[in-house]
């Protein structure tokens, strides 16, 4: 109890902020690159502190998440927390809905709700739902947490979208997982969204290779998912998902194309916490008050770098 | 909406076809979705009035559904038309998350329910579906009885609020409402009154209790009162409680397994409130089979005699069960 409580108090503790988040659509300069790896950082700590104190929930699948999580919220997607609804913005849907405390740390991030919110994680009475619920969550599109649905609800969004003409200025991005591409409905999707001529949708596909019961090679091998989306007609490219110079031009570039984009992520599940890494057993499980402070400890002193690397740079005039 | 009201026996699904082309002219926001059964869905005839809003999936019906979803959560509203096997069992965790929990405006069109629909067999005829609609939390089952009431039941659902799920049959069925109802109002129609047994049926049973009724009258002199349940869920207590209040008795007729579906809408309503016997006609625990639509009916007795000789059993028992005391059937 106490440790919960004093994580809990410690996410009070302000992230020292060289800047605010930036907010599109009237956002001056887009972050660079070594600030979108700081938020990316930002987002791994509220991620684990929210599981610490939630004692439940998806760390490793959130941290995974994390480099495509930040690109998104702090530079690619065109959103305004202050007008939600604006019918113009980019819409993101989270397929892999047990990742959602990197979604929902985004959000309180960007002030959707208040960031004290997050502690409420997985508890009754909170809003913040073990998988997003568009219902309960402000800044939500859509709920997700059964594998395989997400790819052709943003299917939906995106001929939605096109039926009112606003095709070419809102993106929809999908971010899957492994499990999602196990789903054969991911594919019923994929297909389904290059016979209706889609151009804006972009599917994201967090490649960690670790689901519940082992490796993804283990369990069902999912193989060569870029080549599996390209048989679908889509434009399909396969990058790092930890490299942010290659997650921002992925996904950047995806907006352009006049066909649907897939951009699937070689991803570490648990990336960023040296004993979680790419290793299997963690999955599903909340990490102990020790493993949660041994995470901490590590992502603040890769945070600090972070900051102190962006502050000593800030006046050799830094590229946006 | 210049509609015409049907004389002659016609299947409730053109009611649904046709009621969805005239949504689709009077607003915009309408889409339809289909898995490759348009012609034996009707939607169709949105589809050719329509062809941007209307999307031809194939046969992946889950897609479909998830579709829905992000269609309606984008502001549009979504009809989706399949067979009811496959919209309420191969979809059903589709419906699920992205329907009905969200509680978005989709309307899922679901045509050949129950065993009329014949040859294909077992694997077609859904006998689960109102039962499974109905434990979904947030979903509305209609269940219209004829075309005209399947037409006002299309045209009424644009309406409603909550994600809906619509029971429609293949074969040609006898045209029960004269007229395109004016409403559904609260989904229970007192069609017929009588005094000594209430005839609760939905949808094709309908009619097949009218002259269950009929020959109750004539060969037995019993005054059978018939109901017809439109709207499955959420089920009208009032009009079912006001009738077996009266009658004292009930039998419960539906194209669906007697689990899970109008009979035990009826039999919760009245366990709860006025406990009375209620007998039910439908599926025992069994799967269809191939034959002609009607030599299906026949085989589960869902027929009008199947209704009545369960009546007639009722009534033996109702002196009994609802009134101990008494000695000898008072309603002869």
């Amino acid at each position: 109890m106490e440790a919960a409580a004093s994580l809990a108090n410690m996410h009070l503790r302000p992230v020292p902020d060289p800047k605010p988040p930036p907010k599109a659509p009237e956002r001056e300069a887009a972050p660079s690159i070594a600030e979108l790896e700081r938020w990316a950082t930002v987002l791994r700590i509220d991620c684990v502190r929210m599981l610490a104190v939630a004692k439940s929930g998806h760390l490793d699948s959130s941290l995974s998440a994390a480099d495509i999580v930040a690109a998104l919220y702090y530079r690619v997607l065109r959103h305004d927390p202050d007008n939600q609804e604006w019918p113009e913005r980019d819409r993101f849907v989270l397929c892999k809905g047990h990742a959602a405390p990197i979604q929902y740390a985004a959000l309180a991030q960007h002030g959707y709700f208040p960031l004290r919110d997050l502690m409420g994680l997985r508890q009754i009475g909170a809003h913040l739902q073990g998988h997003p619920d568009m219902r309960r969550t402000p800044g939500v599109e859509v709920s997700t947490g059964s594998l395989g649905q997400g790819l052709s609800m943003c299917l939906g969004i995106s001929l939605a979208l096109r039926l009112d003409g606003l095709d070419s200025t809102a993106q929809v991005f999908g971010l899957l997982s492994d499990g999602d591409c196990q789903e054969g409905q991911t594919w019923e999707a994929a297909m389904a969204t290059s016979h209706f001529g889609v151009t804006n949708l972009t599917a994201i596909v967090d490649y960690n290779h670790l689901q519940t019961d082992g490796t993804t090679e283990e369990v069902r091998d999912i193989g060569d998912v870029r080549a599996k989306f390209e048989a679908s007609d889509w434009d399909a490219i396969e990058i790092d998902g930890h490299d942010m110079t290659q997650v921002v031009e992925a996904l950047e570039r995806s907006r352009t194309l006049d066909r649907p984009a897939a951009i699937v992520c070689q991803t570490r599940k648990g990336r960023g916490v040296s004993y979680m890494e790419s290793r299997f057993g963690f999955h599903g499980k909340p990490p102990s008050p020790e493993q949660a402070e041994e995470a901490l400890s590590e992502l603040e002193v890769t945070l600090e770098r972070q900051t102190r690397a962006l502050e000593e740079g800030t006046d050799s005039g830094e590229e946006s | 909406m210049p509609a015409e009201a049907k004389t002659e026996p016609i299947a409730t699904r053109h009611g649904y076809g046709d009621a969805l082309v005239d949504l689709g002219e009077a607003h915009e926001d309408v889409v339809a979705l289909d898995a490759d059964l348009a012609v034996s869905t009707q939607s169709i005839k949105f589809g050719k009035r329509f062809p941007d809003r209307f999307f031809n999936v194939g046969t992946a019906e889950a897609n479909m559904m998830s579709m829905a979803c992000g269609l309606a959560a984008t502001g549009k509203v979504p009809y989706c038309s399949t067979f009811a096997v496959f919209a309420a069992g191969r979809a059903y965790d589709q419906v699920r998350l992205g329907i009905a929990h969200n509680e978005l405006k989709v309307r899922i069109g679901a045509s050949h329910g129950g065993v009329s629909l014949g040859e294909d067999g077992a694997s077609h005829q859904m006998i689960e579906d109102i039962a499974l609609m109905r434990a979904m939390p947030k979903m509305q089952v209609v269940v219209p009885a004829d075309y005209n009431q399947a037409y006002r039941a299309t045209v009424e659902s644009y309406a409603k609020d909550r994600p809906m799920y619509m029971r429609f049959g293949r074969p040609s069925t006898p045209i029960v409402y004269e007229e395109i109802p004016e409403s559904l109002g609260e989904g229970v129609d007192v069609l017929r009154e009588g005094k000594d047994i209430s005839l609760i049926a939905c949808g094709h049973m309908v009619w097949r209790a009218l002259d269950a009724a009929e020959s109750l009258e004539r060969e037995d002199g019993v005054e059978a009162e018939v109901l017809n349940v439109s709207i499955v869920k959420p089920i009208d207590t009032e009009t079912i409680l006001e009738s077996i209040s009266k009658t004292g008795v009930a039998v419960t007729a539906e194209e669906h397994r007697v689990v899970g579906g109008l009979a035990d809408a009826v039999r919760q309503t009245a366990a709860e409130q006025h406990p009375v016997p209620i007998f039910a006609v439908g599926l025992a625990d069994e799967f269809g089979i191939s034959g002609t639509g009607e030599a299906c009916m026949e085989h589960f007795g869902l027929t009008a005699r199947g209704i009545a000789d369960r009546a007639r059993e009722a009534l033996v028992l109702k002196p009994i069960v609802s009134h101990p005391p008494l000695i000898g059937p008072e309603w002869t």
